[in-house]
């Protein structure tokens, strides 16, 4: 009886009780102009030269503010979700200014993450490059300064290519005909080296036959992935990942690292990396015979659209110095700061004469401005995106495709369905 | 003292007990099942959007998704592999010591307690170097080189289930190994007196006084080798080419919470507990009513 009524009590309590925990509002209202200044950056392989660069702006930055200083810390790429995400639910554990990259935008800008920026105020920003900066904006508000950006082209063997009388391919289609051939005369060698879950790099192929991820209408996405002209790019991706150009058992479980590590050993005459894996690149038994273009589009002369990734700074909306976090942001990311790291890193800068002053003295990243010049596309700009990544939608499609589980018309359809589930939740 | 008073004093003798498992069990528990009610995702977690209470919305999603039945019979079946494998290499190994010289169980011992100790991760990644496609040391003795073991459906499940026994029979050796050397030879001795053979002694007399011992690693193992997480998401990059190899863990944590879907993720816990439960009650059950005393 006893325990019959501890129970109940305990069962009354139980469905009375409280919903799960929720932090409140994280907007702190304060505005010291003082005290520590945390800021978090991404860890890298070969930090060095970016610490160096961070350590002079914060100097510069201190000199400036007597009284502050700047506490940086480098956190991993890989676990950035699980740390932003602590950030956000304690605000006390955030930083005040974060890089992050543009991908993850609009995830952290509904979880209430960054705060909005007034550039308005600061002279360098009307030079920003447009489509870069549209990377930093959710439904219009401007939430980070681009700090560099990325974007990938298309890396091929030059010795290979001239032993076997092949030019590079000048449109999208000739890729794999061309990687085709080189796979039938060497068949040691990988034709293209592309993985199926390489999603930078099958988005241009979707994006070069008029596709899309989503459309837009009217502030709610809905999925185009299925649409004819997404599936033909689908189809063509997929077609390099075949036997006869890059083997499946090797191929299909490769991201974009795996997937320049092939070409990087030497076991690819082609594949589709990025401006900034000319270091890892050089450093490799391809370097000094390897050429770059612009991935070709549909028709010859022309550069199918590539995705502009790269990472911003911004600063947190718990923050509670919001004009020393906002002023370091922009010294950061300002001209000087973004021509240094160029420098130190190789990081493509994103303000238009800047970019044009180190493609001028450098013509390695003649393909990479070219192609960001003929117009980049990016990923649809809601928290769904984050889910659509996390759940791997796409690279599931590819693979799909790539084993022969799916055709194009069913695996595209589910794709679209998975995501459309995601766009309404 | 009155049937009431000793009823009291039993309960403050369980108090403290009590409170340690209501501390770690019941409360996760409660929260699991709370937040499984609601839509509880990052925004919710850090205040930028209210709470939902969706009742049972998030069940019939996780039981309305097809994808989700595929992996747990795919759960359910790598998992008893791997029970029935751990089992049969653990005993075989265990009997094999008690034959074998001092120094022969030495090794076998410190060996598996190697493989035992060794964390899961490193484990999973080592098993991967050796059975690279390329530069593999096993592709390299069969003559294979090239061969992706990772790439087909079945030969990755293989791989992950071969490494799961790997690592979780040494428990299943020492435990069975101890209960082994606790028959009292005087037993064993009456059955050799009355003429038993060894396959006599070991049905009709060792496996009936070990049966407590094999029923604690076996539930051990079904609920061990139900939860793989790291061997399947480490060894098959997160659930093997288009989630063919998913188990029902790196399915809830994909799904679910590196999606921060965590109202979801909570649901498929709740599920995957009940499901737990429900095996243990059911062995326990088909034991006692094959005359066991519990």
């Amino acid at each position: 009886m006893r325990l019959k009524t501890f129970v109940a009590v305990l069962g009354v309590g139980a469905v009375v009780a409280c919903a799960p925990v929720q932090s409140g509002p994280t907007s702190s209202g304060t505005d010291e102009k003082s005290g520590q200044l945390r800021v978090w950056l991404f860890d890298e392989v070969n930090r060095g030269p970016k610490e160096a660069v961070v350590k002079e702006a914060i100097s510069e930055f201190q000199g400036k503010h007597s009284g502050v200083t700047v506490d940086v810390q480098y956190i991993q790429v890989s676990s950035r979700a699980e740390r932003f995400k602590a950030a956000f639910s304690d605000p006390k554990s955030a930083p005040d200014v974060a890089e992050f990259g543009n991908t993850d935008l609009a995830g952290y800008v509904s979880a209430g993450g960054f705060a909005e920026l007034d550039l308005g105020s600061w002279g360098e920003a009307k030079d920003l490059v447009p489509s870069i900066l549209d990377t930093a904006k959710v439904d219009g508000k401007t939430y980070g300064v681009p700090w560099f950006v990325g974007v990938r082209a298309l890396y091929y063997r030059t010795d290979v290519f001239a032993e076997l009388g092949l030019k590079p391919p000048a449109t999208l289609d000739e890729i794999a005909t061309t990687a085709r051939q080189i796979r039938q005369r060497k068949p040691e060698l990988i034709g293209i080296s592309a993985g199926g879950k390489y999603l930078f790099a099958a988005l241009p192929f979707i994006w070069a036959n008029g596709g899309d991820i989503a459309k837009q209408d009217g502030g709610k996405f809905t999925a185009a992935i299925d649409s004819a002209e997404a599936r033909a790019g689908v189809a063509k991706y997929t077609e390099l990942i075949k036997d006869d150009i890059c083997p499946p058992a090797a191929c299909a479980g490769n991201g974009g690292d795996a997937s320049v590590e092939a070409f990087r050993a030497g076991k690819a005459a082609m594949t589709i990396g990025g401006d900034f894996n000319r270091k890892s690149v050089d450093a490799s038994s391809a370097a000094g015979k390897y050429g770059v273009v612009p991935l070709p589009g549909k028709t010859a002369g022309s550069v199918a659209p590539a995705f502009a990734g790269g990472n911003l700074l911004g600063v947190m909306k718990g923050t509670q110095r919001k004009t020393l976090a906002t002023e370091f942001t922009q010294l950061l990311a300002s001209k000087k700061y973004q021509q240094k790291m160029y420098a130190a890193m190789g990081n493509l800068p994103t303000f238009t004469d800047v970019q044009k002053q180190v493609a001028d003295s450098d013509k390695f990243l003649e393909p990479f401005t070219k192609t960001l010049q003929s117009g980049t596309k990016f990923v649809p700009v809601t928290p769904a995106w984050a889910k659509i990544e996390a759940q791997a939608v796409v690279p599931t499609m590819l693979q799909e495709v790539v084993t022969g589980a799916k055709n194009v018309d069913t695996a595209t359809a589910d794709a679209a369905k998975t995501m459309n589930a995601a766009f309404t939740s | 003292m009155t049937a009431k008073g000793q009823g009291r004093t039993a309960f403050a003798y369980l108090a403290p007990a009590l409170l340690v498992l209501g501390g770690l069990l019941a409360y996760p528990i409660y929260q699991l099942v709370l937040i499984s009610l609601y839509d509880y995702g990052q925004e919710q977690v850090s205040g930028g959007a209210p709470l939902e209470f969706l009742g049972l919305g998030n069940y019939r999603n996780l039981l309305g998704d097809r994808q989700f039945w595929g992996v747990l019979g795919q759960t359910v079946a790598f998992a008893a592999v791997c029970v029935v494998g751990t089992l049969l290499v653990g005993a075989f190994l265990a009997i094999l010591a008690t034959r074998v010289r001092t120094w022969v169980r030495m090794t076998l011992f410190l060996a598996a307690l190697g493989a035992w100790s060794t964390p899961a991760v490193a484990g999973s990644t080592i098993w991967l170097f050796l059975f690279d496609a390329n530069f593999g040391f096993v592709n390299e003795v069969l003559g294979i080189q090239g061969f992706s073991w990772t790439f087909d459906k079945w030969t990755a499940f293989g791989l992950v289930a071969a490494q799961v026994i790997w690592c979780s029979f040494p428990f299943v050796m020492v435990t069975l190994y101890a209960g082994i050397k606790a028959i009292p030879g005087e037993v064993l001795e009456a059955a050799a007196l009355d003429g038993a053979s060894a396959f006599r002694t070991a049905w009709s007399v060792m496996l009936p006084l070990l049966r407590p011992i094999i029923l604690v690693v076996t539930i051990q193992s079904i609920i061990w080798d139900f939860k793989v997480f790291t061997q399947i998401y480490v060894m098959t990059n997160g659930g093997g080419i288009a989630g063919r190899n998913l188990v029902l863990n790196v399915y809830a944590y994909q799904q679910a919470f590196a999606a921060s879907e965590y109202g979801l993720g909570a649901a498929i816990g709740v599920v995957m507990t009940v499901l737990l439960l429900g095996i243990t009650m059911f062995y326990l059950r088909a034991l006692r009513r094959s005359g066991e005393v519990l």
